[in-house]
């Protein structure tokens, strides 16, 4: 086939070239016209729109969600700051304005001159920012003598506004200004140099539902800069408001209890996974982030040996000490190495090989079956507990109850905390296990580190009846006109490695620690209220270095960590809680106390709603202000005030 | 090997055109780069006249070697260049939301500009073997829709749009040179009209924003919209005689984005008017039909399909690049050869230049 076919040859080359050059030519003449059209018929019209650069465009940021606790109260919203800027070509003669502008608002006009000098080489059209949010009276001063000062601009913009300073302040984050990593990381494909993005916190997690959309105008403006004509608007997206699960009078309360030491304090529906408290102390003041913090306020923060940066629930890693015999207790339950019936006699330690391990008791506790080895915390008993299962069984359970892995909370950095296996520390340190370690272990001290949170889980899947749910701080977002967009779903995670009757006769132990008259807890109980738990003191110290001191006499840093996990009411409980105290003391003394306060505020109803009503009366005072850009749009006179293109809020 | 005829025979006219239009790029580039504000970048336009030093080398080379060696090596230039464009993908510098950049110590450089000559040669090679007057059939055009295809496909990848959709119609145009098959036009013509559709939905959403803000700017006012709009302000503005050299206000005040480069022609039509826009325009037909020219007069299929591509390559980006900034086109990014500032862009048009010149100067050579 073909062959009859002439195959091509120069002549047909050239025939056909000669029509791409035609085409091409007319395709040349096509521009030609258009630039005819543009440069010779309109171009009076476009020389005259470029003589004055009229068309500019003005950025509105976005109105960015606010945050709410579960009941509603507001935490977070934005408030409107005013910008202070000059526009150098309208503000002719500049020295003279600037001197009248620095009486004003009380600025050496050398400090103007700079920021202006910093600037130099920027379009004269585009404002150089004097001075950010000016207070009232250097608004109010300004306005009122805006026509002897040309070329000053107001701009007024959304802020950032943490309502309850310093609560919540590790879940919630805050913002500050992007940085140039993160403007190049691509992470951030709307953002510009100068923006507030969230660093921490639910503020990082939830960026994108909080930001919403950033929109702008296209607007006319005359020789003096001012605003002749709207052209086009594309109106900023608010962002979602996001309520969280927590509840803003336990938060409150836990932060009070915890006031001036360090530790966390957390709290979880358990029927849920709603996290009802996250307190991390000390804590920090979210709006320094967002008004600039100094590099010395910066470096106080860091240095701070308690850590305030920490949220200690989540990336706090602590020897979980005797709250670890819970697990232990189900391990032994479980393996059949011990029942309800078994006793163990405690005289005060026990002698593996031919070391000795004492109890807290130097005394002993006597007759010891499981019931009262939680209530009273006998060491002794859980030591042949732990000894009979093993480690590699009891590292099982552990990580079967939720230790020793996160969480998998919606928050960035958690802590996966540390359980230890006979292989883990072969790999570690390249030394066997060594049989006394286990006993170490069994009572939740040695390698064992655990996060507050993850006692949580533990407490709260107690609580339920065994199974663990995903802790939840997300309970629903809406849209600005209140459409529920999100609703947190409540999730299992797993199921404790627990029979019925292994939960009950550990439930049953850990309702004595508070309500056995030598319960390590006693001190907890409250008439009224059952409440169920286990307490912990982790030694910072080995125990046989102790020096011969009472507890009170001890510098702090060799004070024991103090532990609590508790649920109640034993039965049906409504809250679950862990409470963890760094070099607090005692388990019972230091942080079973807060634990009992705030298991008080959420179970007696009537205070309970009492100071709701309270907040809530407060919260209509600082009720959410209105998006920017639900107002009118400014009227042609402000216009030429607002050339970041908002009007002015009251 | 070195013939006195190369002498006599050598495209003097083409290099004086290439010079004139190089020069009239470098003072529009002095202007971008000098008047732009808030920072003036004059190091670019220094370097810029390092990347014409590079350019010439490119150029010098390439009309040295005889383009018919092209046709043995194409498999292989193929070859890396597409090997480039998948090294990049995976390993690229990471710029304003893309991958196009390959960094060779100091300086970085754009492989998708080299797979444009890459992708011209392979199909020359491809066409000039099987060329009859009856056109190329459907099943002949496998070969080279798959030789297009690929380095399309890892172009928009990266994402971009401009350049993938460059290497197309150059492709195209090649094609449609060379004749298609009647029956096999119709085919290609219907099927493209029920997979347009298809392609739509592969597009990202900011390039579906791009096309559908082409044909209705408003649609984003405070982006491209703004962009068309002040971009033809700035060339509207120029009138007749234009503003003068360096009097542009629209490139002075930053009103004009990417003013060096895919805007750069605003920068032009501002300051020399309609007599200098049609000047340059002049400059590049001229460019153009010299090239074809080229093509007419040469007596063999591949340096003649070879020419008709290189000069394809020409027209498509000055029609998409003027077009763009008149409004006729939409926004994306292509640059205006010889005139944009940017390495890969001036020494892919330079290497283009000197196969041209050594097309030209061989066509005695036939046989």
């Amino acid at each position: 086939m073909g062959k009859y076919l002439k195959t091509a040859d120069t002549d047909w080359y050239k025939q056909r070239l000669t029509r791409v050059m035609l085409c091409v030519s007319g395709a040349f003449f096509i521009l030609l016209l258009r630039l005819f059209y543009l440069q010779v018929i309109e171009g009076q019209e476009l020389r005259r729109l470029s003589e004055n650069n009229c068309i500019r465009l003005q950025s509105t940021d976005a109105f960015r969600g606010m945050i709410f606790d579960r009941n509603g109260i507001l935490l977070v919203d934005n408030r409107p700051a005013f910008d202070l800027s000059i526009i150098l070509k309208d503000a002719k003669p500049v020295d003279r304005t600037i001197e009248k502008l620095a009486k004003l608002i009380d600025v050496p006009v050398s400090d103007l001159m700079k920021k202006i000098g910093n600037n130099k080489g920027f379009s004269s059209y585009k404002p150089i920012l004097l001075k950010q949010d000016i207070g009232r009276d250097c608004l109010a001063a300004v306005e009122v003598r805006k026509f002897d000062l040309p070329g000053i601009v107001l701009n007024v913009k959304p802020r950032r506004h943490y309502i309850k300073t310093q609560s919540a302040a590790h879940l919630i984050g805050y913002l500050s200004e992007i940085n140039s990593d993160e403007l190049k990381s691509g992470k951030y494909p709307e953002c510009k140099g100068g923006d507030f993005i969230g660093k921490f916190g639910v503020e990082k997690v939830f960026e994108r539902l909080l930001k919403g959309g950033r929109g702008g105008r296209q607007v006319e403006v005359n020789v003096m800069g001012q605003v002749v004509k709207v052209l086009k608007t594309v109106d900023a997206l608010p962002g979602q408001n996001i309520y969280l699960t927590i509840d803003y009078i336990l938060q409150k309360k836990a932060e009070a209890l915890l006031e001036g030491a360090a530790g966390a304090v957390v709290a979880m529906d358990p029927e849920t996974g709603d996290i009802l408290v996250m307190a991390s102390s000390p804590s920090f003041d979210q709006n320094a982030f967002v008004d600039g913090m100094s590099h010395k306020q910066w470096e106080s923060l860091i240095s701070n040996s308690l850590r305030p940066m920490e949220n200690k629930a989540i990336q706090g890693e602590y020897p979980p000490a005797s709250t670890f015999k819970i697990v232990t207790a189900i391990a032994g339950l479980e393996e059949g190495v011990i029942d309800e019936n078994t006793t163990v006699t405690c005289p005060g330690y026990y002698k593996y090989g031919n070391r000795i391990y004492r109890c807290w008791r130097h005394g002993g506790h006597g007759s010891v079956n499981i019931f009262k080895a939680l209530a009273e915390s006998c060491d002794v008993f859980f030591y042949q507990v732990g000894q009979k299962v093993g480690i590699d069984r009891l590292a099982f359970y552990a990580k079967a109850c939720g230790l020793g892995s996160a969480t998998g909370i919606n928050l960035d950095d958690e802590a996966a905390g540390l359980i230890p296996s006979a292989a883990w520390k072969k790999r570690r340190t390249g030394i066997a296990w060594q049989g006394g370690e286990t006993l170490s272990v069994a009572i939740g001290q040695g390698y064992n580190l655990s996060t507050p949170l993850q006692m949580l889980v533990l407490s709260s899947a107690l609580a339920n009846g065994g199974t663990k749910y995903k802790p939840l701080i997300l309970k629903s977002v809406k849209t600005v006109d209140g459409n529920i967009v999100i609703h947190g779903k409540k999730q299992v995670i797993g199921r404790l490695p627990a029979s019925e009757k292994t939960l009950a006769i550990v439930k049953k132990g850990l309702r004595e620690v508070v309500n056995s008259p030598k319960g390590t807890a006693r001190i907890a109980h409250i008439k009224g209220i059952d409440i169920s738990g286990k307490t912990g003191t982790a030694q910072v110290v080995g125990r046989h270095n102790e020096p011969n001191l009472s507890e009170k006499d001890m510098p702090d840093q060799y004070k024991p960590h103090a532990w609590f996990v508790a649920y109640a009411p034993s039965v049906d409980p409504q809250i679950a809680i862990a409470v963890f105290v760094e070099h607090g003391g005692h388990g019972s003394s230091a942080a079973a106390p807060i634990a009992r306060e705030i298991i008080r505020t959420y179970l007696e109803k009537d205070e309970y709603s009492r100071q709701l009503k309270a907040e809530s009366i407060k919260n209509l005072g600082a009720s959410p202000r209105l998006p920017l850009q639900a107002r009118p749009p400014a009227e042609q006179g402000e216009a030429a005030w607002g050339t970041s293109g908002q009007a002015q809020l009251e | 090997m070195f013939d006195r005829r190369f002498v006599t025979y050598f495209d003097w006219g083409l290099l004086g055109l290439t010079f004139l239009i190089g020069l009239f790029g470098l003072v529009t580039l002095y202007s971008a780069v000098t008047s732009a504000t808030p920072t003036p970048q004059k190091a670019l336009y220094f370097k810029q006249i390092v990347w014409y030093c590079i350019g010439m080398t490119g150029m010098v080379l390439s009309f040295l070697i005889n383009y018919k060696s092209l046709y043995r090596w194409s498999p292989a230039i193929y070859a890396v260049c597409i090997l480039l464009l998948i090294y990049v993908l995976m390993m690229g510098k990471y710029v304003g939301g893309a991958r196009r950049w390959l960094i060779l110590g100091p300086v970085s450089i754009q492989p998708s500009e080299l797979v444009k000559i890459a992708v011209v040669i392979s199909l020359a090679r491809y066409y000039s073997k099987f060329a009859d007057t009856r056109g190329f059939s459907l099943r002949e055009l496998l070969t080279p829709f798959l030789l297009t295809a690929i380095p399309f496909i890892l172009i928009v990848k990266q994402p971009d749009l401009g350049t993938a959709m460059v290497v197309v119609l150059i492709a195209g145009f090649i094609t449609i040179f060379v004749k298609i098959e009647r029956r096999s036009l119709l085919y290609i013509i219907i099927s493209c009209t029920i997979t347009g559709p298809l392609v739509w939905f592969l597009l990202k959403g900011y390039q579906k924003e791009r096309i559908l803000t082409f044909i209705n700017p408003d649609r984003d006012p405070l982006g491209a919209g703004y962009h068309i709009i002040q971009s033809k302000i700035a060339i509207g503005s120029g009138m007749i005689f234009g503003k003068g050299f360096l009097k542009g206000t629209q490139n002075a005040l930053s009103f004009l984005p990417e003013q060096h480069t895919d805007f750069i022609f605003s920068v032009l039509a501002e300051e020399w008017g309609f007599v200098g826009s049609v000047v340059i325009l002049f400059l590049f037909l001229t460019l153009i039909i010299w090239g074809l020219n080229i093509a007419y007069r040469c007596r063999d299929p591949f340096g003649t399909i070879l020419a008709v591509g290189i000069t394809a390559m020409m027209f498509w980006q000055v029609f998409i690049n003027v077009g763009m900034a008149m409004g006729l086109m939409p926004i994306v990014g292509v640059t205006l050869p010889f005139i944009s500032y940017g390495g890969s862009s001036i020494i892919s048009i330079m290497i283009c230049v000197g196969l041209l010149m050594s097309i030209s100067m061989r066509r005695f050579l036939i046989e």
